[in-house]
């Protein structure tokens, strides 16, 4: 029902380290792990820098077909936020061969599915077919890699679109509010301060001039992924893409800016006034991630991920357990990280406290769980029962070529190598209870830490407001 | 500059897609009379078990929330051979092996989900537990007054979103006295009267096994399959299914429900009560359908509203196809100011495709869309399990998805045009209208 969906990631990922380790490229952190290679993915190098993987995946005689680019909102520079989105729906609007939404027909017309999302480190197309129509995903695709046409009247009203999507995920959500706002706390020279979809003013002055830039800067083989994921013989897919992508020209790409996040000097605290029914309460921590850590500290990302997973791993996890269920402080909390970003990021921790308790009492709550991780060791049954779920989430997610292709993309695309996808199992299986302990004693500090609190406006007109701070205090929720 | 076409385009649309067959299915009932719908699939070692009761919110009476109530208590607490299980131990018990457990419930049913690992050492102690939590839930108290607050806050969570408020003030208009009127969540005057012993007896009437469809889709064999259907529902007693709900009247005459909210957008929901899941004009519906508004960015919908004039990010129309009649949606969000535009543009495209119909154009390119597209439709044992819940629960032809693309491919433009005139008034039509925009509204009545 939605097209062309964006990614927001609300939950997830880390950020960079003090000042000690802040400094790692991204390209110095490759793991000590030797790689090997899964045997049904292959990987290519067109001439022009195109690189292509394909993974075989014979369960149904379907297949999925990805374009990734490096380039997302944390490209942007201030006051052009949201173009690479708005791009992003422009890439359906015409080429020098195809009419405003030709694109979508032919897909269509083909038995396709189709769409495109944006991230903070990445663009991408995809279209899932019936395995004979692949050329026509590759056709389509390396047209509008270099041809595309930008026409100023699409444009005016596709950025109407683009606000109409605004409005529809983030003005008119309080969650959503609370959390753009959130990230322009947390990050202060980190371009991950910036949403996705953009700034509303920024969308309003953004012109057709803007976007032929970001394409004639971004959109080139040499910064792109081609994913496949189906029932497919490789080197024919190789020579499909010889075909279509081959004669592509290349261009010169400059990499963005480090933009490195600075060191947080204490606690940040906000308030979020909107309309709303409910409080909400949001705390995230500067953590760092795999491309920022040094090869010696690689197992600390899967240590935040075993953390998050003892938080919040399902029913069992301890957030639901002594939160929801024991205390019934929380009506629903989570916790939230992920391991594979361009830059350092956060963990996160959320929750709307329960009937009867105020966000302070749930903000004790959570913050006495993240004091329980760094004062004791988590059980060896909480490990084993992380440990098992992820032995069998990598089973179940071979379910889904859609996600298998999502993962080689995302990692290729934040600078990391996709085989490492292969070591995931192992390496949360190496993972210990004291290095848990000591990720949560490191990184879960208060000095780290970034805490919104959303506080709700009445939303029917003819009631009173609220007195101020009320949502803050020892109140009722109502 | 547009004229040309790849040629490419040309040469492979010419080009059949291989018939795709659908996976045989296997049908038996359990000793206790649930029917179970079984597709062996051997490339991964794991299994999806879905267990569906005709028990969603439609069977709330006069108890609005006890069937969404019912089901997110189950897990709370259950009674096995070797003693009772706590909430805590029940989690621990799928999570110890890597199992995935849910359970939920919607207007039509109440469902409850397995996905495990096929190794028995895993598989065994799961399935027993979901055979505990299916039939000897303890519903304890405590746990009743957590999630039934849960609830009410969920209520509140709802009023915070004008989407959401449309569409429950769209089930309620278009449905008056009928039980898809009300929510699963209910409404808060009657979660407060709701008590421990309702939940209890509307687990002990619908959650029997002749009320009951399971639909098991993995790297199991037949045997297996029997083995273990007969152990997820073996211990439920045989019960009666419930008796058909009522059919559903159409409005009397069109509506339009007003509510404004200080929000940027506004919610617009338009329609009227729609087809059946074995209605005898389903098909030209879905085709129609998916010509008007059911095509994402190619339908007509998308290119009035969306294409040609910026209005709305999403656009669309679709029919829900339930027991007895589901909705006809048609739906929309746009700023406050254009509210009164998008909704004539969408009135508009909709009489002009009752009015005319599609194109013979667009009905082959919807066709080509549907059936070129079919095999992304099976792709999956997630995919599968559900389409087998749908056969199982609405009692569809065991052939129904071998025939699928040809009966699309049957569709022709007067049986579309046909059942458009007779099945969807524009005249008709109930609307919703939730947001800042809303103010030019109230008052309407037609």
């Amino acid at each position: 029902m939605l097209k062309r969906l964006l990614l927001v990631i609300l939950l997830c990922a880390p950020w960079a380290a003090g000042a000690e380790q802040a400094v790692s490229d991204a390209s110095a952190s490759a793991p000590a792990v030797a790689l090997k290679s899964n045997p049904l993915v292959h990987e290519y190098k067109l001439d022009n820098g195109l690189k292509l993987v394909v993974k075989e995946d014979h369960r149904a005689p379907v297949v999925v077909s990805q374009v990734w680019y490096k380039v997302g909102s944390s490209y942007e520079p201030t006051g052009v936020t949201g173009i690479s989105h708005v791009l992003e729906h422009m890439m359906f609007k015409g080429t020098a061969k195809l009419k405003p939404n030709e694109f979508s027909r032919i897909v269509a017309a083909n038995g396709g599915k189709e769409n495109a999302f944006t991230g903070r480190d990445y663009t991408a197309y995809y279209q899932q077919l019936e395995k004979s129509r692949l050329a026509v995903s590759f056709e389509l695709e390396a047209d509008r890699m270099r041809n595309l046409t930008l026409p100023n009247e699409e444009f005016l009203k596709e950025v109407q679109v683009v606000m109409e999507e605004r409005r529809l995920r983030t003005e008119d959500d309080p969650q959503a509010l609370t959390y753009e706002h959130f990230n322009g706390v947390a990050f202060l020279s980190s371009p991950y301060r910036q949403p996705v979809i953009g700034w509303m003013d920024d969308l309003e002055n953004l012109r057709i001039e803007d976007l032929q830039q970001w394409y004639k800067t971004w959109y080139a083989p040499n910064n792109a992924t081609v994913v496949v994921v189906g029932d497919v013989d490789p080197d024919d897919v190789l020579k499909l893409a010889q075909k279509y992508f081959g004669a592509l020209k290349p261009s010169e790409i400059i990499p963005p800016k480090p933009r490195r996040e600075i060191e947080q000097r204490g606690m940040r605290r906000l308030t979020v006034k909107a309309p709303a029914e409910l409080p909400y309460l949001l705390m995230g921590y500067q953590a760092p991630v795999l491309t920022s850590v040094p090869a010696d500290n690689a197992w600390e990302p899967y240590a935040l991920e075993v953390l998050a997973g003892v938080l919040s791993g399902g029913d069992s996890a301890r957030l639901a357990k002594h939160l929801v269920r024991e205390a019934q402080i929380a009506a629903g909390a989570g916790a939230g990280y992920s391991l594979y970003a361009r830059l350092p990021d956060l963990f996160m921790v959320e929750g709307t406290p329960a009937q009867g308790h105020s966000v302070t009492e749930l903000e004790q709550a959570l913050r006495a769980q993240i004091k329980r991780l760094q004062d004791e060791p988590v059980s060896d049954a909480e490990l084993k029962r992380i440990k098992a779920q992820v032995v069998a989430g990598e089973i179940y997610e071979r379910d889904s070529m859609f996600a298998q292709a999502m993962q080689i993309g995302m990692l290729e695309t934040v600078g990391l190598d996709w085989r490492l996808i292969d070591t995931y199992v192992e390496r949360i299986g190496a993972v210990t209870a004291a290095q848990v302990q000591q990720v949560a004693r490191k990184y879960l500090t208060d000095d780290r830490l970034t805490l919104a609190v959303l506080d709700p406006l009445p939303i029917d007109p003819g009631k009173k407001p609220r007195a101020p701070g009320d949502a803050l205090g020892g109140h009722n929720v109502r | 500059m547009y004229a040309k076409i790849f040629s490419l385009f040309l040469f492979i649309l010419l080009l059949p897609v291989a018939a795709q067959a659908a996976p045989p299915i296997a049908h038996w009932q359990t000793a206790n009379g649930a029917r179970v719908y079984f597709i062996e699939t051997k490339q991964l070692p794991m299994v999806d078990v879905q267990v569906a009761f005709d028990a969603g919110s439609a069977r709330d009476g006069d108890k609005p929330g006890v069937a969404l109530l019912t089901s997110s208590l189950l897990t709370d607490g259950a009674q096995t051979a070797d003693g009772e299980l706590n909430a805590d131990q029940i989690a621990e018990r799928f999570a110890d092996r890597g199992a995935q457990f849910g359970a939920g419930a919607d207007r039509e049913m109440a469902t409850v989900s397995l996905r495990s690992l096929t190794d028995p050492v895993l598989l065994q102690p799961a399935v027993d537990t979901m055979a505990a939590v299916l039939a000897r839930p303890t519903f304890p108290q405590s746990g009743f007054e957590r999630e039934r607050k849960r609830m009410l806050i969920g209520l509140q969570a709802q009023e915070q979103s004008p989407g959401d408020v449309a569409d429950k003030t769209f089930f309620a208009a278009l449905y008056g006295n009928h039980p898809y009127a009300t929510q699963p969540l209910g409404n808060t005057e009657n979660l407060n009267e709701l008590t421990r012993a309702d939940v209890a007896t509307h687990h002990a009437r619908y959650y029997v096994a002749r009320n009951a469809v399971i639909a098991i889709v993995g790297a199991l064999s037949r045997q297996q399959a029997e083995a273990l259907a007969e152990a997820v529902v073996g211990k439920l007693p045989e019960g009666e299914p419930p008796a058909p709900l009522p059919k559903v009247d159409n409005p009397e005459a069109a509506r339009v429900v007003a509510l404004v909210r200080p929000s940027a957008q506004t919610h617009v929901l338009m329609g009227i009560p729609g087809m059946t899941r074995d209605d005898p004009d389903y098909f030209p519906l879905l085709v129609g359908n998916h010509i008007l508004g059911g095509s994402g960015l190619v339908s007509r919908l998308s290119d009035e509203v969306r294409e040609k004039r910026g209005l709305s990010y999403s656009v669309y129309s679709y029919f829900q196809p339930m027991r007895v009649r589901g909705p006809f949606t048609l739906g929309l969000q746009t700023q406050n100011g254009k509210t009164v535009q998008a909704l004539q543009v969408l009135r508009e495209t909709l009489q002009r495709f009752v009015a005319s119909g599609p194109t013979e154009q667009e009905l082959d390119d919807a066709k080509r869309n549907i059936t070129g597209g079919f095999a992304l439709r099976i792709d999956s044992n997630a995919k599968l399990v559900d389409y087998l819940g749908v056969i199982g629960f609405y009692k569809l032809p065991l052939d129904f998805l071998d025939t699928y693309p040809a009966r699309v491919e049957n569709v022709t433009l007067e049986q579309i045009k046909d059942a458009f005139k007779r099945r969807v008034n524009p005249e008709q039509m109930i609307t919703v209208i939730v947001g800042g925009g809303a103010d030019h509204f109230t008052g309407e009545k037609s």
